[in-house]
């Protein structure tokens, strides 16, 4: 079905949950306000990326105040959005959650954790262990966490488990001056466009703005169709509430266009991935 | 070399978003920098106007009994160009106050003294002001540890720190920096005909060539060779980089206990920002 999505490119402050949520609650009305029906938040929105050691002090339970009063704002309109979620074994977890009709749909938590260059998430967060698709109103969709996305397995594996939607959370740094946008943002929207366009499979990327001690995040966020097609981008390191309309029909055009999905054979890349581990053991 | 020409609309706004948001994000609307009349300060100074509005930048001048008048004049003429508030606050008596006293001091701890001279009197102002002290010392600069340790490396944010001697020059075309200081040698000034690269031995551009392949793209030292650098050159600026390293560091401290700040004990300074 067609819908309307809002990627809320906001700039959230560093360790500050109680402003972040009010930051999150009002943009939360505008796009209900606006007749979206989904909106989409970034990575870590509730806290903010550079956490180091206040992780356990920003970690929210999933039944904690904060996530109930998100899940009940999802009567109104779907929610993606991301945080630090501490398990009852006080694991912690860079987590999004797709709330829908006053539930938690989905959880995911973040699986490639980068700890490399100016990434330290490793070393103060655990990994999830699972990519899985999940039923929506909308159809079927995937969530990926930033750097899970640079893994050509994760969206692969969402998109045979069925996802016709990629949700892309991030707090994606801006490295690079010599282009027109920065070096990370230009790689970024090859990674958007290509995914897209290999798995038939629309994106809705949404990136943070502002500063965390010197680092920028460069915002951009975008709707990519499932042609690769940019349909709409966000504001390049400025605050943005971007709209867009999201069609079914494109997604039926392009799937009978280009059936790469519907001939993608899971019985070879099993067999072969197999072999390889069977290899590996060896 | 790509990687050294920079998009300059995109520097700018990156920068000036990194004085803006930096600034008020800890309540406080004014910043204050040491203009020398050199082109790093000058292009602070431009950067800061853009973000907070000139009238919130105060810019400090301060010149010792050798500096060339020329230096002066230059501050004079960036700071009306960028409107930024200018003053200028002469360090001659408090530094020959303390050399009278150690008359035998070279040229090397006679400047650092001044550099360091300068620093209080930007922090102070910092205070009086409600301001914070903007650093202007550029990535080249940085990396061969060429400034003084609490003197003009010390600051609270530092817009330039990342960015090459040879990107300062390109931005500051493009900010509309006055020409003649663009144009100028670039010098230390603390004497009489200084300049850095006669200092140094080296130019601003052959050496951020190699820094650039050095320190960013991470090449070997065997690649260096193959793209044509020398082989003392490579040496000298390597050992440049470990001997200095100290100064881009804060202070070591003896562990002691589990957490010890900065190693066990990590929070962005940003942290609750």
């Amino acid at each position: 079905m067609d819908f309307t999505v809002v990627l809320a490119q906001i700039k959230p402050k560093l360790g500050c949950i109680a402003e972040n949520l009010t930051t999150i609650e009002e943009q939360i009305a505008k796009a209900a306000k606006a007749g979206a029906e989904l909106i989409v938040f970034p990575e870590l929105a509730l806290s903010g990326y550079f956490l180091k050691d206040l992780v356990p002090e920003v970690a929210l339970r999933i039944n904690s105040p904060e996530i109930k009063r998100l899940i009940e704002l999802s009567k109104k309109i779907s929610i993606a959005i991301g945080f630090v979620e501490e398990t009852d074994d006080y694991h912690f977890f860079n987590t999004a959650i797709y709330l829908e009709e006053g539930e938690i749909k989905h959880l995911h938590r973040k699986v490639y954790l980068p700890t490399y260059g100016l990434f330290d998430e490793q070393r103060y967060l655990a990994r999830g262990e699972s990519f899985r698709a999940f039923d929506t109103k909308f159809g079927r969709f995937g969530m990926l966490i930033c750097e899970d996305m640079w893994h050509l397995s994760a969206s692969y594996i969402l998109a045979m488990d069925g996802a016709t939607t990629l949700i892309c959370l991030s707090s994606s740094p801006t490295r690079g001056i010599e282009d027109d946008s920065p070096g990370s943002a230009v790689a970024w929207q090859k990674l958007t466009s290509t995914t897209a366009m290999f798995l038939n499979c629309r994106v809705l990327y949404c990136n943070r703005i502002g500063f965390e001690d010197g680092v920028n995040f460069w915002g951009g966020s975008e709707y990519i169709a499932p042609s690769g097609e940019s349909i709409i981008r966000g504001a390049l390191m400025d605050e943005d509430f971007v709209a867009a309309r999201v069609d079914e029909g494109s997604l039926r055009r392009e799937r009978i266009f280009s059936p790469m999905m519907r001939d993608e054979n899971l019985f070879v890349t099993m067999q072969e991935l197999g072999r390889i581990a069977d290899e590996r053991k060896r | 070399m790509a990687g050294l020409v920079a998009n300059t609309a995109l520097l700018r706004k990156l920068l000036v978003g990194f004085v803006r948001d930096e600034v008020h994000k800890v309540g406080i609307k004014k910043v204050v920098l040491g203009l020398s009349g050199g082109i790093d300060s000058a292009l602070v100074a431009f950067i800061a106007a853009e973000a907070l509005g000139s009238e919130n930048v105060h810019a400090i001048c301060m010149p010792y009994k050798t500096s060339n008048p020329e230096s002066e004049a230059h501050a004079r003429l960036v700071a009306t160009a960028c409107g930024v508030n200018f003053s200028v606050v002469p360090i001659t008596q408090m530094v020959d106050a303390y050399f009278n006293m150690v008359p035998d001091a070279d040229n090397m701890r006679r400047g650092n003294k001044m550099a360091r001279e300068r620093m209080t009197i930007l922090f102070d102002n910092s205070a009086a002001l409600k301001a914070l002290v903007l650093g202007t010392s550029n990535k080249t600069e940085l990396l061969l540890g060429y400034g003084t340790l609490y003197g003009d490396m010390a600051s609270a944010l530092n817009p330039i720190g990342d960015i090459y001697k040879t990107q300062v020059w390109q931005l500051s075309e493009a900010m509309g920096v006055p020409r003649v200081v663009i144009e100028k040698q670039p010098s230390a000034d603390l004497w009489d005909g200084q300049t850095d690269e006669e200092e140094l031995g080296f130019s601003y551009r052959q050496v951020d060539e190699l820094l650039y392949r050095m320190v960013d793209q991470r090449l070997t030292k065997s690649d260096l060779l193959i793209s044509g650098f020398d082989i003392e050159f490579i040496d000298s600026i390597y050992s440049k980089i470990q001997n200095s390293h100290f100064k881009r560091r804060l202070p070591i401290i003896a562990k002691v206990s589990n957490r010890t700040i900065d190693r066990d004990f990590r929070y962005a300074r940003d942290w609750g920002k």
